[in-house]
């Protein structure tokens, strides 16, 4: 690094490369760590100074984890949490399970273990105290880090006992509180990490660093289905601060001294490939889904009834088709990992949802012990899904291994946009038979997608609710990859589902509200084949969003309906649409959804507000599509993402029925894109069938 | 390469870098000023803002040769103990989701603040347009921008 002090500054005395590395891992100040703490289990440790130390092992991306799961230890603690300091786990599967961020499922799975956690350290503060003082426990109480003697107004600090407590028995079995006796869970507690994150301090895998470490760039091929041929590396290699130029697999890797050095001579690199596989495009997409579509074999995924009959004795058949593109996940900080391969062992840093995967695969690709390899966990600059692979965190440790120095590779927005691992580009194709009453006896699903694996979710509603039904899917193998992307699948296919039951009710006559609310009964009293969706945790979003959003009672507003399951939470949804200059305007978004018990209020109005805002975003604006195996968007000049004025007011609900947290980093953005599309419909008369709304014939100009 | 003496945040740095690394790059990897961040590189999504003499730039498309004498502020010199009302409204209204994109959108809405200390809706959305926020905080940095106004007073 060439850096110095100006002698004129004098104020500036020298940067130390090593503090910044030192809080790029530890959010919590080195005082903290150094006051003598004792563990108490995984989860927690407490100082004699009456620091509460929690430690957090799922990758925090935003979801808000970092603070939600420390409160709930807190909580069964009764914790001071002003004196509570929040710490990232590094991986350590002996520690911890499932620390992974996906699937909304953190706090379901931890849920019971973080209360234990809290509740067993507390009755061991209340063990010794009981012990000093010579009383029962039972007469003990605990409040804000104080084990309380009613009887004789005694009182001593948890910092006072946890030399003692330590040495108690670890009890087999604590009680958890009441809900009703909840202190911290259910209030809005503010982010442990804001003061970090306004001040700038390295939080994230892109802001590590390491005295010896280097930098690198890798150009990867530019088309899906295409390999590397040769590579002339002689230009690139003599410019300044490059220290060497590498090949490995189809990838070419410029390492040198700064970002923007590797960047500039990666441009210098001549590079040939060849075709490998297809080199599709869009427009051979659109060709293939249309036929299959109409193709003779497909997989079953649920079939209950008789479907042809049904269909045959239909008094009115309803059709639609519904197409989603393919979206990069973009999250603001781009792909990046640092890896040090040492003969010893091997050193990994940086922004993962999935350290355990890393770790397999990095130990799998080098041949070792996955023991030998360490895991540190930064802050991710979002996920949205794209960090559940490993694929750049094996490239560093790959390229690590060549080159036998400790190496951070950095992605530009252009090489995250084109390298890939997209949410997968589908079509469907939904078909609907009513009666000579409207009631819809029977359902047909077809989805057919690009590397989709399978694009329906055959037990969610209306699964169940109609008698003759019948999901079926196809899947065409690309050299495009793909991967889950947040709510994978159920993110567009929400919309379709509900812009198409949407349809239905139309054609039956019926209020979008009602007709779903019947739909639900019908399961409740006759259910067809397997339910496995709650049916009164759904029919109690529905009813809260037709309340609070006035469902069928304003004059003069366009509204849409949509609802949804996913993972394992319930979330109903009005868009409210007005016109202007002809193009619909999204005015208004009521949400109510049921995730169980919410944790952090705060965190739990984001997560609603943020999906929301992503459903809406991708749906209206954005679009990956490709051309020769090549995306056509490398940046947001040309990838469009929602940005604040387009976005609506947004009004949140909650359902509080009591039952234990069922997660909420993904369920509200899948209802979004629907709740918008029938209400775009009322104020416009058009039904939108396929995403980005905006770039459809109908808006295009407007 | 070349030597250049930068004033940033108070103070003297000297970076030697060549005449086109962008400022952004050289706050990150020659000064170790990392709370500026990468997002686009093409002056698009706001994550790189920083103030060049008061003013808001893309420091991700501005040449280290261009910034001669002018002071700059980046979010590391907002204030000394983070304290800055700004940053203290990002607090208060609990701001940050994964908080990648927010030392930009700060740096935006305190340049916005110096200019315009009483910022209507329309006035704060048309200067805060251009920061991306993939987590969607939008509503949230609304409500920051327009409570900093009222600490400022
Ligand atoms: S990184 Fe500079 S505007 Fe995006
Ligand atoms: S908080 Fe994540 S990008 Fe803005």
């Amino acid at each position: 690094m060439k850096l110095a002090a100006t002698a004129g500054g004098g104020l500036f005395l020298g940067f130390s490369w090593t503090s910044s590395v030192a809080s790029a891992l530890e959010v919590v100040s080195d005082t903290a760590l150094a006051a003598g703490k004792i563990d108490f289990n995984s989860y927690l440790a407490l100082s004699p100074d009456g620091l509460i130390t929690i430690f957090s092992p799922n990758p925090e991306l935003g979801q808000n984890i970092k603070t939600s799961f420390p409160m709930i230890v807190a909580e069964e603690l009764d914790a001071d949490w002003t004196k509570v300091k929040v710490i990232q786990a590094p991986l350590d599967t002996n520690k911890f399970e499932r620390q992974v961020t996906g699937g909304s499922g953190a706090v379901p799975h931890s849920w019971e273990r973080l209360r234990k956690a809290g509740a067993t350290a507390r009755q061991m503060l209340i063990e010794a105290a009981a012990k000093r003082w010579k009383v029962p426990a039972s007469s003990l109480s605990t409040e804000n880090s104080m084990v309380i003697h009613k009887a004789s107004g005694r009182k001593l600090s948890y910092g006072e006992l946890v030399t003692e407590a330590a040495k108690m028995p670890v009890p087999a079995e604590v009680k958890l509180k009441e809900p009703k006796d909840f202190k911290l869970i259910g209030k809005a507690v503010r982010n442990v990490d804001n003061h970090e994150m306004v001040t700038g301090k390295p939080l994230y895998g892109i802001d590590f660093y390491r005295d010896g470490m280097l930098f690198a760039m890798i150009q990867r091929p530019t088309a899906f289905g295409m390999k590397l041929k040769s590579v002339d590396a002689a230009a690139a290699k003599a410019m300044p601060g490059i220290v060497d130029v590498v090949t490995f697999k189809n990838n070419v890797a410029v390492v040198g001294k700064s970002t923007w050095q590797v960047n500039k001579a990666r441009k210098a690199l001549k590079i040939a490939y060849e075709k490998e596989g297809a080199l599709e495009s869009s427009a051979d997409h659109d060709r293939l889904f249309k036929e299959l579509l109409d193709s003779k074999e497909a997989t079953v995924r649920r079939k209950d009834g008789d479907v042809d009959t049904a269909f045959k004795n239909a008094a009115k058949v309803v059709k639609g088709e519904y197409q989603c593109p393919f979206l990069s996940h973009a999250p603001m900080e781009p792909m990046n990992f640092f890896a040090h391969v040492r003969p010893d062992g091997v050193e990994l840093v940086g922004p993962t949802q999935t350290p355990e995967r890393a770790r397999g695969e990095v130990a799998k690709l080098l041949n070792i012990s996955p023991e030998k390899v360490t895991v540190e966990l930064t802050r991710l600059g979002g996920g949205f899904g794209r960090r559940l692979a490993a694929d750049y965190v094996l490239e560093a440790a790959e390229l690590s291994s060549i080159i036998k120095a400790p190496v951070k590779v950095i992605w530009t927005r252009e090489d995250d946009m084109t390298g890939g691992t997209y949410r997968p580009a589908v079509r469907y194709r939904f078909e609907a038979a009513l009666d000579a009453k409207g009631n819809m006896i029977g359902y047909k699903l077809r989805g057919v997608g690009i590397n989709s694996g399978n694009p329906t979710r055959e037990d969610n509603f209306p699964s169940g609710a109609v008698d003759n039904l019948l999901i079926d899917s196809v899947e065409h193998q690309s050299p495009i990859t793909t991967g889950p992307w947040r709510a994978p699948i159920t993110n567009f296919l929400a919309f379709a589902e509900q812009a198409f039951l949407d349809e239905v009710a139309e054609a039956a006559g019926k209020d979008p509200v009602q007709f779903r609310l019947a739909l639900l009964e019908k399961a409740k009293k006759a259910p067809v084949g397997e339910i496995k969706y709650d049916i009164d945790r759904m029919k109690g979003v529905i009813e809260l969003a037709a309340e609070k959003s006035g469902w069928g009672k304003k004059k003069g507003v366009a509204q849409g309906f949509s609802v949804y399951f996913s993972h394992r939470s319930y979330v109903a949804q009005v868009g409210e649409v007005e016109l202007k200059n002809g193009a619909p305007v999204v005015k208004k978004i009521y949400a109510a959804a049921d995730c169980g018990q919410v944790i952090n209020l705060s965190g739990a109005n984001q997560q609603v507000k943020g999906g929301v805002v992503d459903g809406l975003g991708h749906a209206m604006y954005s679009n990956l599509t490709f051309k020769d195996g090549a995306p056509e968007q490398n940046n947001f000049s040309t990838y469009r993402l929602i940005r604040m004025k387009e976005v609506p007011e947004i009004d949140v609900h909650f359902v509080n029925n009591g039952i234990d947290p069922t997660g909420l980093g993904e369920p509200a953005l899948p209802p979004t894109g629907g709740a918008v599309a029938n209400a775009i419909y009322k104020a416009t008369g058009k039904r939108l069938r396929n995403q980005p709304f905006m770039q459809q014939a109908e808006f295009k100009s407007a | 390469m070349a030597i250049y003496k930068l004033q940033i945040n108070g103070r003297s740095y000297e970076a030697d870098v060549e005449a086109d690394t962008p400022l952004l790059w050289v706050l990150r990897d020659n000064l170790g000023l990392v709370g500026t961040k990468y997002g686009c590189g093409i002056a698009q999504c706001g994550a790189c803002t920083v103030h060049v003499n008061g003013n808001a730039i893309r420091s991700c498309v501005y040449p280290v040769s261009a910034v001669g004498e002018s002071k700059i502020t980046t979010i590391e010199g907002l204030s000394e103990k983070g304290d800055h009302p700004v940053q203290l409204a990002w607090d208060e209204v609990d701001v940050p989701q994964c908080g990648y994109c927010q030392a930009g959108q700060i740096m935006t809405a305190t340049a916005l603040l110096q200019k315009n200390p009483n910022p209507n809706t329309e006035e704060i959305e048309n200067a805060m347009n251009g920061n991306i926020c993939r987590c969607g905080t939008y509503h949230r940095i609304r409500e920051a921008v327009a409570l900093a106004a009222t600490k400022l007073k």
